[in-house]
């Protein structure tokens, strides 16, 4: 059983610019009486206000909007990356953020140890991450490049790495960002076989794109994301009719 | 063509994750949560060592000798200083050397670990902004890796010792208790400073200046007894606690009941503070980076 509770949730960004990275600065900031000025002044980017969701078992959502409307924060909140300044996120079931192809990979270090750090961080045993190579290594064909550092791999290369070992993990909840859909037409064909494989067997779908065509096919709910809100809630068909038609202006 | 075969693959254990920031939530959820993240972190230990692993091999890749060069820079310094500060202070170098090959051995591990420490968060800026992961594996990663260092340099103090026939006995043993301490502030430092620097990005070369006068006022070069009744102002220094307790057991004679507790003494209040801002800050740590 695999749960999501999203209860009034929001996230700001603080920004820190120029003199608020430096204590020095704050310290003479603080001596001279100017701080707590500072504080209550302190300029935030509030990417999540008041988002209020909860999913079930057999949940695809997806999720629309425009770039920073706040779609990506609200998966990484989700997946724990960045924890509310209000509200609360619970999250029942195991979990597995699509969000970043290089997603903590070391480029320094050869593509069979990144896997081996993967597996040790997802607490598997030695028997168990023997497999995980092998089946990143059948996927992404890589060859012998897969005793090379990272960084000699070719982007194409280095695309088949995170995206294997990315999907070679199957977990209850799915978060996924749109950037996994993108990619060259030989390799999709055979990525899109193999993330429909780990959709399918996911309990929950958490689904930010711009492409309407996945979204429809993918999901049964649709939630459109406005300036950290959530602007329409419903049918993919019904959210995405009113998406399409205040983004494009009629001809 | 399906590669996937549900039985081969293994699956994610499940866990639930419960964040809040509720107005009721306070101090103590952030206790909780800090307590939780240091569990995490320890429950991924194999992960931290391998990292650990992992850095030092990267350091020292394409170098014949590896991490064995620490080794002989080590040396090399033990044995110039020596010379030169042997004759200077007028000592005799087979009192003198053995202790100085062992407080520079320490000292430049602890020197190395506070510097590291100030990377802590800020090094694995990517990871921390991609996936979950506890911080505390973090601390974890860079005290194995300097624990690696450090026994890197562990023969040139036995060579010393063997040249001039220092033979601790079994109060040796005691340096063990004292070890543990330095383990437990070596992570508090690792908590204090990664969080700290996150947030202010120009504290590394203002720890560097402090670690530098401490090692002048620390005996280190020079042994506590050269300053006689001049020296009533070294209980005020934490790090001389600190090196007595390891280094007495190791050159035979103990450290004395008062020097333990200023050790200890020193550690809680050092290890409060890093606790207090680490389950003040973790949270927000992912918005520094």
């Amino acid at each position: 059983m695999a749960r999501i509770r999203i209860e009034n949730v929001s996230v700001d960004f603080p920004l820190f610019h120029g003199s608020a990275r430096s204590l020095k600065k704050t310290v003479f900031a603080a001596a001279a009486g100017r701080l707590g000025e500072d504080r209550r002044r302190r300029r935030v980017v509030q990417a999540l206000r008041s988002v209020d969701l909860e999913l079930g078992t057999g949940d695809r959502l997806g999720l629309i909007g425009t770039n920073g409307a706040g779609k990506t924060t609200l998966l990484r909140a989700i997946a724990g990356i960045y924890e509310p300044t209000v509200g609360r996120i619970r999250v029942e079931g195991s979990l597995n953020a699509l969000l970043d192809p290089n997603l903590g990979m070391n480029a320094d270090l050869t593509g069979r140890e990144n896997i081996m750090l993967r597996g040790l961080y997802n607490g598997f045993t030695k028997l168990q991450i023997a497999a995980l190579e092998e089946d990143v290594q059948e996927f992404a064909e890589l060859g012998e490049f897969l005793d090379l550092p990272v960084r000699f791999y070719s982007s194409g290369m280095l695309v088949r790495l995170g995206f294997a070992l990315a999907t070679a993990i199957r977990p209850q909840v799915l978060l996924m960002d749109e950037w996994f859909l993108a990619g060259d037409a030989n390799f999709l064909v055979k990525a899109k076989k193999r993330l429909e494989s780990v959709v399918r067997g996911a309990d929950i779908l958490v689904l930010s794109s711009h492409m309407s065509g996945t979204v429809l096919e993918w999901c049964t709910r649709v939630i459109w994301m406005d300036h950290g809100r959530v602007h329409m809630d419903g049918t993919p068909d019904e959210v995405m009719q009113s998406y399409m038609a205040a983004t494009v202006p009629a001809a | 063509m399906d590669s996937i075969s549900p039985d081969t693959l293994p699956r994610l254990a499940s866990a639930t994750l419960d964040i809040g920031a509720d107005s009721e939530s306070t101090h103590r959820d952030r206790q909780v949560l800090a307590s939780t993240d240091v569990a995490e972190g320890l429950k991924l230990w194999k992960l931290g060592i391998t990292l650990a692993w992992l850095d030092i091999k990267l350091k020292y890749r394409g170098s014949v000798l590896g991490p064995f060069w620490l080794t002989i820079s080590t040396g090399v310094m033990v044995g110039s200083m020596g010379a030169i500060y042997g004759t200077l202070f007028h000592m005799d170098l087979r009192n003198y050397l053995p202790f100085l090959a062992l407080s520079l051995v320490l000292w430049n591990a602890l020197n190395a670990l506070v510097l590291e420490a100030c990377a802590a968060f800020t090094q694995s800026e990517s990871t921390v902004r991609s996936v979950r992961m506890p911080f505390f594996l973090h601390a974890i990663r860079v005290v194995v890796r300097n624990i690696i260092s450090l026994a890197h340099n562990v023969p040139v103090i036995v060579a010393v010792f063997l040249v001039f026939g220092v033979r601790p006995g079994e109060v040796a043993w005691l340096a063990a208790p004292g070890l543990a301490l330095w383990l437990i502030d070596a992570f508090a430092a690792c908590l204090l400073l990664g969080s700290f620097c996150a947030r202010f990005r120009d504290i590394p070369p203002i720890v560097g200046s402090v670690i530098q006068i401490a090692f002048y006022i620390t005996p280190i070069m020079w042994q506590p007894q050269q300053l006689g009744r001049h020296g009533w102002w070294l209980p005020f220094n934490p790090f001389d606690a600190l090196m007595e307790v390891v280094r007495a057991p190791l050159l035979g004679s103990s450290a004395s009941m008062f020097t333990w507790l200023l050790a200890i003494g020193y550690s809680l209040v050092f290890c409060a503070v890093a606790w207090l801002l680490f389950s003040r800050v973790r949270g927000r740590l992912a918005y520094w980076m």
